[in-house]
């Protein structure tokens, strides 16, 4: 992969045809763990891009000057760096959100699809289209989560942006929409739910893809 | 000269380290009095649902810490609270080392009659999923110490059903509960011997004063 893709098929790779979450499967722990309301996919969502974005950036600057030998775990400090900078500030300016996602945002780093993104395309590539790859990755891998846990929340609870005060302020307190009173189909927000909503997920995107004859 | 090969991926390696560590500390140290505003802040929250019904005081002005029962060098933190000067119980927060993940800080509502009012899980890293538990947003677990007293089971069935005792454990973070309910155990029977150290700082011959405006716990030793 010397040669540099251009920004469009960059994003239309990162959004759906390569999608880290729909596509390459990777990163599911916290995807189903965390996706039981649509904020607090919004808010792992979020943690999640900037640290693909920030670690791309800073190993396609490096990418030059770490040997092949130890380009991995240099890769993972970075990673660890920035995520615990995240966690730190998510703690320190959003803690409710923090207390919410425990212990899934320093599990951040465990994310292979950040390492994925680092070993394929941020070490081979100059520092703007690894921005432009880490941005993509992220908000698509985010846009999966949102989507997953407003599914969920609304199969689930019968509410949508429940919680939205954690991650916007007290203002945002009466966002919640709640379509129903009391827990509706609450296998949706078990476990097996995020499973379910998954599999949802993917049929409906490989529906469309054939759909377009790809 | 070129250095070997595996001694400048070493040094490189060092280097990134050194990098990292320093930017993490950097951004730890800016963060540091914000996050412990905020962990105080999820305490304030929590005081209301263990404090005894009826208090005219302010508990969280009136804060004091105390040795910890347990073999833990993070001092207990009482709010004691009063109706017109009547003592009628106290709040405790206690940290415990000995959960799954590190500390877990609780707080315990206990009334003039050492029955319990209430306990919650204030900070944790207890496995999601398992040893979450503690929460009450996540379980009831935490609503089985309600109205229980040291009599209340016999103190030796304070103890998770694992040990012998009579505390549901959770279902696969038995070391989660077994820390909280070794906790409560341990601050009751604390609070059963001397009774007086828990009404009140003029009360307590080993506590120290804090200034309830100070942030965090004292990791540095007793403020003054």
């Amino acid at each position: 992969m010397s040669q540099t893709p251009t920004t469009r098929s960059i994003f239309r790779d990162g959004l759906w045809g390569n999608n880290a979450a729909l596509v390459q499967l990777l990163g599911l722990c916290p995807l189903l763990a965390v996706t039981t309301t649509a904020v607090a996919g919004l808010g792992l969502g979020i943690a999640t891009l900037l640290v693909v974005t920030a670690s791309s950036v800073v190993v396609s600057l490096i990418r030059n000057i770490v040997p092949q030998d130890v380009r991995i775990p240099v890769f993972i400090l970075v990673i660890a760096a920035f995520v615990t900078i995240v966690e730190l500030v998510v703690a320190a300016w959003l803690h409710d959100l923090y207390r919410t996602l425990g212990l899934f945002l320093p599990l951040i780093v465990t994310n292979c699809a950040i390492l994925a993104r680092a070993e394929a395309f941020a070490s081979r590539q100059p520092v703007g289209p690894a921005a432009l790859d880490g941005i993509a990755t992220g908000t698509g891998f985010a846009a999966v989560l949102i989507v997953l846990g407003a599914l969920r929340e609304l199969i689930g609870r019968g509410t949508l942006l429940d919680g939205a005060e954690q991650l916007f302020g007290p203002a945002a307190a009466g966002w919640t929409v709640e379509l129903v009173d009391g827990d509706v189909f609450l296998l949706a927000i078990l476990p097996p739910g995020a499973f379910i909503g998954l599999a949802l997920l993917l049929a409906i995107k490989n529906r469309i893809d054939d759909r377009h004859g790809r | 000269m070129t250095l070997p090969v595996s001694l400048r991926a070493g040094g490189i390696l060092a280097l990134f380290v050194g990098i990292g560590l320093a930017a993490v500390a950097l951004v730890h140290e800016q963060t540091r009095e914000q996050i412990a505003t905020a962990e105080r802040q999820v305490v304030l929250d929590r005081l209301a649902a263990v404090l005894p019904d009826g208090h005219d005081n302010a508990p969280e002005d009136q804060v004091y810490e105390r040795p910890n029962p347990l073999d833990h060098a993070t001092p207990l933190r009482i709010y004691p609270a009063y109706a017109e000067d009547t003592y009628l119980g106290a709040a405790v927060e206690v940290e415990t080392p000995e959960g799954y993940a590190g500390t877990i800080r609780l707080l315990i509502g206990i009334d003039a009659d050492g029955e319990i009012i209430g306990v919650r899980t204030v900070a944790h890293r207890e496995t999601p999923g398992l040893g979450d538990a503690i929460e009450t947003a996540r379980s009831d677990w935490m609503y089985g110490f309600d109205g229980r007293a040291l009599g209340d089971p016999p103190e030796d069935d304070w103890h998770v059903r694992q040990d012998g005792g009579a505390f549901d454990g959770i279902t696969g973070a038995t070391i989660t509960a077994r820390a909280v309910v070794d906790a409560v155990r341990a601050v009751l029977i604390d609070y059963t011997a001397e009774p007086e150290a828990y009404r009140g700082v003029e009360h307590a011959e080993d506590a120290t004063a804090i200034d309830p405006q100070a942030d965090g716990h004292s990791d540095e030793g007793p403020t003054g």
